[in-house]
């Protein structure tokens, strides 16, 4: 075992701590904020099922950007495709794959080239339009770039210099059991790591929020029937239930 | 007519996305609310007058807007998470009516929002407390509250950004939050906040006292007598009568909100339906919602409920205004139902043009279309009823029901360019709660995108009117069109149409006064 190998076994196993808890505490924090009125953007589906069809339109199409703006919703939707298949390619550095994650398998590897190309776009828009530089901080820039770098150090090894997936696949395996196994020592794998290390540890503090954060947007996960069925929030419930119209009132006694 | 440049109109429909033009807009903002209006919304009034003309800030301003910032996003699901999740993609940078109009970045959608955003990291996000810079965010500064007032007073509030964006983040959210906010530290709105004591006081954003209000009952009802020869009534603080009437009160008097109350008042006339008006509850609209306090608008509401209750009414019916209808059908239910005391046949509350639309269809109204020939119609979707609300039991419903009923009753209509309509309609400029003459520039220029649409239908289509369901639309249209080379009269109500293809059969209103000299004994039995 090198130093190295320690060094990233810790690193990927309190990022994935950082992740995993941090992501659950920010979903659990939303659901325990009360969403005191009725606000789905209308015209909005009158029934639970028509909002899980409503829902499923804008994680898997985007279906509002698509009528916002046809650039954007371009570069989006291809990078986030092309991430999805990168990512289920991935799995094969943690478990066995069966024949579907087999046959994506090249998929996910010339979907690399979407997603930097999306990204690229993404990153242009924001250079080139005034709008978009001027609602953009630094680390909007950053997020971009970072993605970028994970995607051009990724398509380093798969078309260039490529690295033992084996011993990827043992040492990753091996933070999961506990059974420890070195990884091999080429330089853009660990660069490569080590961005994917900070895009987990920075997601649970980050816009990238958004893509769990999608779900509970009451905008768009309300159901439009006001008029059937009572809505009301804990808070305000209490004001009706101690007579009271100032919350102020309803503290001091 | 203005000192600042009226907007060129290009005649294509569509305005082209401008290039920013920073601080275009920078300014005061509204009138601020002196402290005794404050108090009347159970806002601070720890504030003074400053030797300038303006008002100071409360005391530990900055820890007590922050502390209102804490609260808010613990009771708001929507502030907070739209706080988090925006990604600046810049999907809904050129989607608001003031960005296109003013050009002032800081009208953008995602650039309003940042306003509050950038403070919200600095004080609540670890990012934003450890590396301001990178995130953009800022501290705190009076700076920060001048342009928080200014700028979440350039929003009406019409969520045509929310269609648009990817997740739906509704910037009338965040602006009614921050005007909660700004409430709390001594920066209330003028207009807003005294509007909102009159209806505490009097029960109405007029002012306008019972018996003068009677008055003008009685006046209209005269007029219409004048007119057709019927004695068509306008009840005021019946008991019995079986609908609740709550309309704006701009409908009693201005102009052209007045011709759609007559044409309410003819609708129930001649389907015999007995109604009447609350002057204890005299006002549709609802501008609690507008500073964003449930507490007042919660307020307001409950008002209706009494009245309800109190004049035993069996439905609750709501006049032609847009905010005033988000408020009824989204909110109404939520801040003062149940309303298990009404008939259950109906829904709580109905909108006017539910019942005009239904009893068309059952073939109740006897109707001449060519009363209307003069016109040829196109219809603004106000922003409120667009998305914020429904009428019928579909989706959709609230695009439907005003133009079939506009199309019962005349024989002429064309709609406006489709990213104009519908739920991508364009506010006309004034909602929100900025009808006010001190924000007349915003009020000219936010206009520009539905003034572009209704010049290209005029000129294409040969409209001559443009019909619209919301006492704030009407009155902004008619005070703003004239800068863009319209007249004030081209700007109707949808009963004013109604009203005027209307035949009247029924000789003698059901409501008719014992003391008249009606003929006919079986219709008093509702009074009774
Ligand atoms: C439920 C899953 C997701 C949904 C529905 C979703 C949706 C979107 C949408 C609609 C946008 C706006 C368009 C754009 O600017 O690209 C966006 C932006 C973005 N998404 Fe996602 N996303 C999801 C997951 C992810 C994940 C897992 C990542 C992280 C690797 C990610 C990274 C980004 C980034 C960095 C942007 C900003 C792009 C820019 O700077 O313009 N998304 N996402
Ligand atoms: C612990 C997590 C990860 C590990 C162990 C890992 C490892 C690897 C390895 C070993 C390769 C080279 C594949 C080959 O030679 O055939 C690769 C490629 C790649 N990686 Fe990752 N990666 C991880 C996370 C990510 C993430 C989160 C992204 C995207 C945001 C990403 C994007 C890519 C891309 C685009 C390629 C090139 C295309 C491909 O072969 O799939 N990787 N990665
Ligand atoms: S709600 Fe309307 S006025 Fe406010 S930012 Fe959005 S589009 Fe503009
Ligand atoms: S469209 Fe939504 S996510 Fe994109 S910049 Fe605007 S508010 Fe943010």
């Amino acid at each position: 075992m090198t130093f190295v190998s320690i060094l990233y076994g810790l690193l990927f196993w309190v990022a994935t701590l950082v992740l995993v808890v941090g992501v659950g505490r920010r979903i659990y924090f939303y659901t325990q904020i009360s969403v005191p009125l009725k606000i789905p953007t209308t015209p909005a589906p009158v029934t639970q099922s028509g909002v899980v069809w409503r829902m499923f339109r804008e994680v898997v199409f985007f279906q509002s950007l698509f009528r916002a703006n046809k650039y954007i919703w371009l570069f989006a939707f291809i990078f986030h495709m092309a991430l999805w298949l990168v990512l289920l390619r991935h799995t094969r550095y943690f478990m066995e794959i069966g024949a579907f994650l087999g046959f994506l398998q090249p998929f996910g590897k010339y979907a690399s080239f979407a997603m930097v190309f999306g990204l690229a776009g993404l990153l242009a828009r924001r250079i080139l339009v005034d709008r978009v530089r001027y609602i953009s901080a630094p680390s909007d820039f950053l997020m971009l770039a970072l993605l970028i770098g994970i995607g051009l150090s990724g398509m380093m090894m798969t078309f260039v210099a490529h690295t033992d997936i084996t011993m990827v696949k043992g040492f990753f395996r091996g933070l999961m059991t506990f059974d420890f196994h070195p990884l091999p020592a080429s330089p853009i794998l660990l660069v490569h790591l080590l961005l994917v290390a900070i895009l987990m540890l920075v997601f649970p503090i980050s816009k990238l929020l958004h893509a769990p954060g999608v779900f509970f947007s009451p905008t768009r996960n309300q159901v439009d029937n006001p008029r059937e069925k009572r809505h009301v929030s804990s808070w305000a419930l209490e004001l009706e239930k101690k007579n009271q119209i100032y919350r102020d009132e309803v503290k001091n006694g | 007519m203005a000192d600042y440049e009226v907007p060129k109109l290009n005649g294509e429909g569509y305005i082209d996305i401008p290039k920013i033009k920073p601080d275009a807009m920078a300014g005061k903002g509204p009138f601020v609310a002196k402290p005794d209006f404050q108090k009347a919304l159970n806002f601070p009034t720890d504030f003074a007058a400053d030797p300038e003309g303006g008002y100071e800030l409360v005391p530990d301003w900055k820890e007590r807007a922050l502390a209102k910032m804490d609260d808010l996003r613990h009771r708001y699901r929507s502030l907070q998470l739209y706080l988090d999740i925006c990604v600046k993609c810049g999907a809904c940078t050129d989607k608001c009516h003031y960005y296109l109009g003013t050009q002032d970045p800081k009208n953008m959608p995602v650039a309003r929002q940042d306003l509050m955003r950038k403070v919200y990291r600095r004080y609540f996000t670890f990012a934003g407390k450890h590396f301001p810079k990178l995130v953009g965010a800022v501290d705190l500064t009076e700076a920060v509250i001048d342009d928080w007032y200014n700028y979440y007073h350039q929003c009406s509030q019409c969520r045509r950004c929310s269609v648009y964006c990817p997740y739906g983040i509704d910037t009338a959210e965040v602006s009614m939050a921050a005007r909660e906010i700004l409430d709390h530290i001594g920066r209330g709105s003028k207009y807003n906040n005294e509007i909102i004591g009159k209806v505490f006081k009097v029960g109405n954003n007029l002012g306008l006292p019972q018996p003068a209000l009677a008055d003008t009952l009685e006046g209209l009802e005269e007029d219409v007598e004048a007119d057709t020869g019927i004695k068509v009534r306008f009840p005021l603080d019946e008991e019995g009568a079986e609908v609740l009437l709550v309309t704006p009160s701009a409908d009693f008097f201005a102009e052209p909100h007045v011709d759609g109350l007559m044409g309410y008042a003819k609708v129930f006339h001649e389907a015999g339906i007995s109604w009447t008006l609350s002057s204890y509850a005299s006002e549709g609209a609802n501008f609690g919602m507008f500073i964003g306090s449930y507490e007042n608008m919660r307020r307001i509401a409950l008002r209706i409920r009494e009245a309800a209750i109190k004049l035993k009414v069996k439905r609750i019916v709501f006049g032609e205004c847009g905010h005033a209808w988000r408020v009824a059908y989204s909110f109404l239910n939520t801040l003062a139902g149940p309303f298990d005391f009404l008939d259950p046949k109906y829904p709580v509350p109905q909108h006017i043009l539910e019942v005009t639309w239904g009893l068309i269809q059952e073939g109740k109204l006897v109707i001449d279309k060519s009363q209307n020939d003069d016109k040829v119609l196109t219809f603004h979707d106000s922003c409120n009823v667009a998305r914020g609300s429904r009428m019928g039991d579909k989706p959709g419903g609230q695009f439907e029901y005003p133009r079939n009923v506009i199309k019962a009753v005349c024989n002429h209509f064309v709609d406006m360019p489709a990213d104009t309509i519908h739920d991508a309609t364009y506010c006309c400029g004034g909602g929100g709660g900025l009808l006010t003459d001190d924000l007349m520039e915003l009020r000219v220029k936010g206009a520009q995108p539905r003034m572009e649409a209704l010049k290209y239908v005029t000129e294409q289509q040969g409209v001559t009117h443009m019909a619209a369901i919301c006492a704030i639309c009407k009155s902004q249209f008619t005070k703003v069109i004239p800068y863009y080379g319209f007249k004030m009269d081209q700007i109707v109500s949808v009963h004013q149409l109604v009203s005027k293809a209307l035949v009247l059969q029924r000789p003698v209103s059901v409501q008719a006064r014992p003391d008249e000299d009606d003929d006919d004994d079986e219709d008093d039995n509702d009074d009774a």
